[in-house]
């Protein structure tokens, strides 16, 4: 008798498993639309075709080559390069965010505990901040070459200011409360930056990790979009040279799911390094 | 008479919130002294400068005139022979229960090992060395105040600071609660500072009870021995005849007070209305 409930209570579709299959068929009809508007060549020249989409995305992945059939009427010719590509966008995206995350916390926590400086340096944060940044990258180009040091520059200053305000606005919001305890218990302030203000400012580092995650990958791929010789966006630059719009949209496709991957792995450290927050209500997706 | 701690004329003046220019006098000549093992509670309105007073006994704030002695010593800078209790919270959320006990240990350079040890015994005797392990945002509102009683005691301070401690709790834990500081305190006499609004509880708890005035300038009016048998418990001394006796003579003393602290709440500009 239990086993008989257990099993109905599985599958029973239950708010969330509807949801997940509306999700599918809303991401199918898309597709199918696309596919639709596709058949007209004028239409496929700008928007690309789903199919042709996917076959070049194999081709990057897969180095197998075949004739044309009947199945794949363009035949196939996997080439498996878009693993160097994908591995200096990638290496950008990590260098870039471990030196933007270090200095934007060393700053933060510099700047927070030291008024006379904050105040001083104050306009000219606020006007680094609201530059356009990307329209460094010529800059960077010029200073570091066309390998990868001026993408990760560019990345760099991308991600150095979400964290340094965070880090900033963290330690100055640290709850006096705790600040005066620690005090009371003893603290020097070497012993106070190491016990209270450090892992205040990394806490709040966490809290901005997702975003400064992803701004260091959009920095690697500008940066690579506007002068480089390897990288994904390199890779798109070329097709975007030749017209070849189904490549262009391959490329997005590739960044997406690794940008979605990326946020993942952020989204398990941060859970791990986090344990002792509390866990927030997590019943508000949309 | 050898005092632990001692307020000597103590004033604290502010500048006003409302206007730069005026000079708010939060405390006001106060004088008032705590022996060594003596359990004294301060009670006044709220808002009259309670933790103001407090604050100056820890060295977290320097008075604008008076002298504060610690065994007979002028204070310079923070009371180190003074343990606090705060009434916020004031655990370190990205730390363990036990790791919080040893917070203080480990800012005085004892070694791991014996902190861990000291810690551990300071835990179970506050009856969470079953919680040791969890985070602060873990436990309940009584076992945190657990965790920071554990975590001022642990250093062993001479003179005991407690600003309402108690007052975020329900009262069943709150008396529990009571009962167990007065148990800690019974078998190592320090002296205790306590804050509170609650006249019940400063009853139950003290030897001593002092009544400060409403703000601003507060300062005592009004010093009351309390001559209960010890050990006392706290849910059940509120039945005593000369419980009720003494509750009534300091209540008559307070009763004026807050009401003039109530009115000063009610009124925009802060003065007295008579």
């Amino acid at each position: 008798m239990s086993e008989h409930r257990n099993k109905q209570t599985s599958l029973v579709p239950t708010r969330k498993n509807m949801l997940r299959v509306w999700q599918l068929l809303l991401g199918l009809a898309f597709i199918a639309l696309w596919s639709l508007v596709a058949q007209n060549e004028q239409w496929a020249f700008f928007l690309g075709q789903p199919q042709a989409v996917l076959i070049r995305v194999i081709e990057w992945f897969v180095p197998v080559t075949f004739a044309p059939n009947e199945w794949i009427s363009t035949g196939l010719h996997g080439t498996g390069e878009i693993y160097v590509h994908l591995g200096v966008t990638l290496l950008e995206t990590v260098l870039a965010f471990l030196i933007g995350t270090s200095l934007g916390l060393g700053a933060g926590l510099w700047l927070a505990l030291s008024p006379m400086t904050s105040e001083l340096l104050n306009p000219y944060i606020k006007g680094l901040n609201s530059m356009p940044r990307v329209i460094l990258a010529p800059i960077f180009c010029l200073w570091f070459g066309l390998g990868i040091w001026s993408k990760v520059a560019l990345a760099v200053t991308l991600v150095f200011f979400v964290v340094f305000f965070n880090v900033y606005q963290g330690v100055k919001e640290v709850n006096p409360v705790i600040l005066a305890n620690a005090k009371m218990l003893g603290a020097n302030s070497s012993k106070l930056l190491k016990t209270v203000y450090l892992p205040s400012a990394t806490s709040w580092v966490f809290s901005s990790l997702h975003s400064s995650v992803g701004l260091a990958f959009v920095g690697a791929v500008v940066g690579e979009y506007l002068g480089s010789a390897r990288g994904v966006g390199y890779l798109i630059l070329q097709a975007e040279g030749t017209f070849d719009v189904n490549t262009v949209f391959a490329g997005i496709v590739v960044l997406t799911i690794c940008a979605l991957i990326l946020d993942a792995v952020v989204g398990k450290v941060e859970k791990r390094l986090m344990r002792w927050q509390q866990p927030s209500s997590t019943n508000n997706s949309l | 008479m050898n005092y632990a701690l001692e307020l000597d004329r103590i004033s604290c003046e502010f500048l006003s919130n409302s206007n730069q220019y005026e000079i708010y006098t939060a405390v006001g000549d106060t004088t008032l002294n705590v022996s060594q093992g003596e359990f004294v509670s301060v009670v006044g309105p709220t808002g009259c400068g309670k933790s103001t007073l407090l604050n100056v006994a820890a060295g977290l704030l320097k008075p604008s005139k008076g002298q504060v002695r610690v065994f007979g010593q002028p204070l310079n800078g923070l009371n180190t022979r003074a343990g606090y209790m705060f009434q916020a919270e004031s655990l370190l959320p990205w730390r363990t229960a036990l790791q919080n006990v040893m917070l203080g240990l480990e800012y005085h350079d004892i070694s791991q090992k014996s902190a861990h040890e000291l810690a551990m015994d300071w835990l179970t005797r506050v009856g969470l060395n079953r919680f040791a392990n969890h985070y602060i945002h873990q436990l309940s509102g009584g076992m945190r105040k657990r965790v920071s009683l554990a975590q001022t005691l642990v250093l062993d301070p001479d003179i005991i600071l407690m600003d309402e401690p108690l007052s975020a709790l329900d009262i069943q834990t709150r008396q529990l609660m009571e009962n167990e500081i007065l148990d800690i305190w019974s078998k190592q006499k320090k002296a205790v500072l306590f804050i509170t609004h609650d006249l019940d509880e400063a009853i139950a708890m003290s030897d001593r009870v002092v009544v400060l005035s409403a703000g601003p300038a507060t300062h005592p009016i009004g010093d009351f021995v309390i001559d209960l048998q010890r050990p006392r418990n706290v849910a059940e001394i509120r039945h005593d005849p000369s419980y009720i006796h003494l509750h009534e003579q300091i209540w008559t003393v307070l009763r004026d007070e807050v009401l003039k602290g109530y009115r000063q709440q009610l009124s925009p500009t802060g003065e007295t209305v008579p």
